[in-house]
């Protein structure tokens, strides 16, 4: 396994990003709507608690996530009654991680695309008759397609590259928990640094054309008038 | 006023007297975590040597030493990581010395209700869903923990419930946090405070793994080597061999 690229492990973080992509994608929609929409006097609360995994440690969530898995937690006990066994070293287990861990990536772009979308659109729609989920649907959602999707291509990468979480309630089982970065970790503390410097120039370029994609999308360089 | 009071504290702190030079500076491998205190504060007592000591995994030193990394000692888990700082002419190749083993320990949750006392094999039993080891690819504890389950004929059967930490003492959290039923690691872990209240181990025989030989050595680029070699001779005074038999380690044999 150490002496190539770990091809094993690329695809279980590549499965892990669609997962918690698709899963946040689900919930920060409305989430960032209702953040946008309908803000109330202690939203900023809220915001504050989205934010939170920008500026955590990932070892400190990597911890709480640890304690929280484990039969010393409610949360640990209920699952472990309902599945049999406990969430840590587990794929759910990394899900669950992740989805904590990236929520930020997903619904700021998301928010702030909301945000920009000019309003008395929306209250021509709603005089023009349109349900709100109409106005929603087929107004809002398409003028902020940019920012969906940047929120998606962020949430991705930034999944992709995750590494603290996941080397603090992974336990590195290859196909299961193994991600691309524990991998790059693993051949570097192996010291097969060829191997690790392929897999790691991989995840470079990645995360390059991913940025560049957002950026892209941002300012219009395609465009006749590109935005400056 | 404010912005000035901000500007001279800034100032303050940048320029504050730090003399890294007047300092032994150690790179320590994990499983010394609980018993290099007390050493330090023996061996500044004795010699009055101010001494700072950093804890990580024997192969993230290695690297770190390999690039520059401004330690003047490294006691390694590992003797093979000394041999290759040596060869690399990162270490000074006549300072080095063991001083102590490692020994091996199955270490479970008192409220896991598992026995122990048939060592190892105590792990073959259906509860027990996840065994938590050091990563046998790069740590030396993860290593002898794999020797020893081969050894006792049932690695075949345990494999598929071991969970890999990052280093040793990853592996004991693993099973202190409840996570992992329980763990292989490194006697002198269970000694400590935590462990000792949450659990209870039992020691692998130590001819079921190949020595887990502990070796310091000077590093080339310390300012001062004398005074790094002295802290080696130190270690391996009677009197703080004692202290790591204390502790859980072995004689360096």
């Amino acid at each position: 396994m150490n002496t190539g690229i770990d091809w094993q492990a690329i695809a279980l973080s590549v499965r892990l990003a669609v997962v918690v992509v698709l899963i946040l994608l689900a919930a920060g929609v409305p989430l960032a709507w209702w953040l946008t929409f309908h803000r109330r006097r202690w939203t900023f609360l809220l915001d504050a608690v989205v934010a939170l995994p920008l500026v955590l440690p990932p070892t400190v969530l990597g911890f709480y996530v640890l304690v929280a898995m484990g039969p010393s937690s409610p949360l640990g006990r209920a699952w472990i009654a309902l599945t049999g066994h406990g969430l840590a070293f587990t794929f759910e287990g990394l899900v669950i991680a992740s989805l904590l861990y990236s929520l930020p990536f997903v619904v700021q772009p998301i928010a702030a695309a909301f945000a920009q979308v000019d309003r008395t659109l929306l209250e021509a729609s709603a005089t023009l008759g349109a349900s709100p989920w109409r106005t929603f649907t087929q107004v809002t959602i398409p003028i902020a397609r940019d920012g969906i999707f940047a929120g998606a291509v962020l949430g991705f990468a930034h999944t992709l590259g995750e590494f603290g979480v996941v080397l603090m309630v992974g336990g590195n089982l290859p196909g299961v928990t193994r991600t691309i970065s524990i991998s790059i970790y693993d051949q570097v503390q192996g010291l097969h640094m060829d191997a690790a410097n392929q897999t790691a120039l991989l995840l470079l370029a990645f995360s390059l054309a991913a940025l560049a994609a957002v950026y892209a999308l941002l300012h219009r360089p395609w465009a006749v008038a590109p935005v400056a | 006023m404010g912005r000035r009071l901000i500007v001279i504290l800034a100032a303050a702190l940048l320029y504050a007297p730090v003399d890294a030079s007047a300092q032994l500076t150690v790179a320590a491998a994990s499983d010394l975590q609980n018993v290099m205190p007390t050493i330090v504060q023996r061996y500044e007592q004795t010699t009055g040597q101010k001494t700072r000591v950093s804890f990580g995994s024997s192969g993230q030193f290695f690297s770190q030493i390999q690039n520059g990394a401004p330690f003047d000692l490294f006691l390694s888990a590992d003797e093979s990581y000394v041999k290759m700082l040596i060869d690399s002419g990162h270490a000074v190749g006549s300072s080095a010395v063991p001083y102590a083993s490692g020994r091996l320990a199955v270490w479970s949750r008192s409220d896991r209700g598992l026995n122990l006392s048939k060592g190892l094999l105590g792990l073959t039993d259906p509860q027990v869903r996840r065994i938590a080891i050091a990563n046998p690819e790069h740590a030396p504890y993860g290593r002898a923990a794999v020797d020893a389950l081969r050894k006792a004929g049932i690695y075949d059967q345990v494999r598929s419930r071991l969970v890999l930490g990052e280093n040793v003492a990853q592996a004991a959290q693993f099973a202190q946090t409840g996570n992992a039923d329980a763990a292989i690691i490194a006697l002198s872990l269970t000694r400590t405070p935590s462990m000792l209240v949450a659990g209870t181990s039992v020691e692998v025989p130590p001819d079921a793994y190949a020595i887990i030989r502990q070796t310091g050595v000077v590093l080339t680029r310390a300012p001062d080597k004398e005074r790094a070699r002295q802290f080696l001779a130190f270690l391996t005074s009677p009197d703080i061999a004692a202290i790591l038999a204390a502790s859980g380690f072995g004689s360096s044999r």
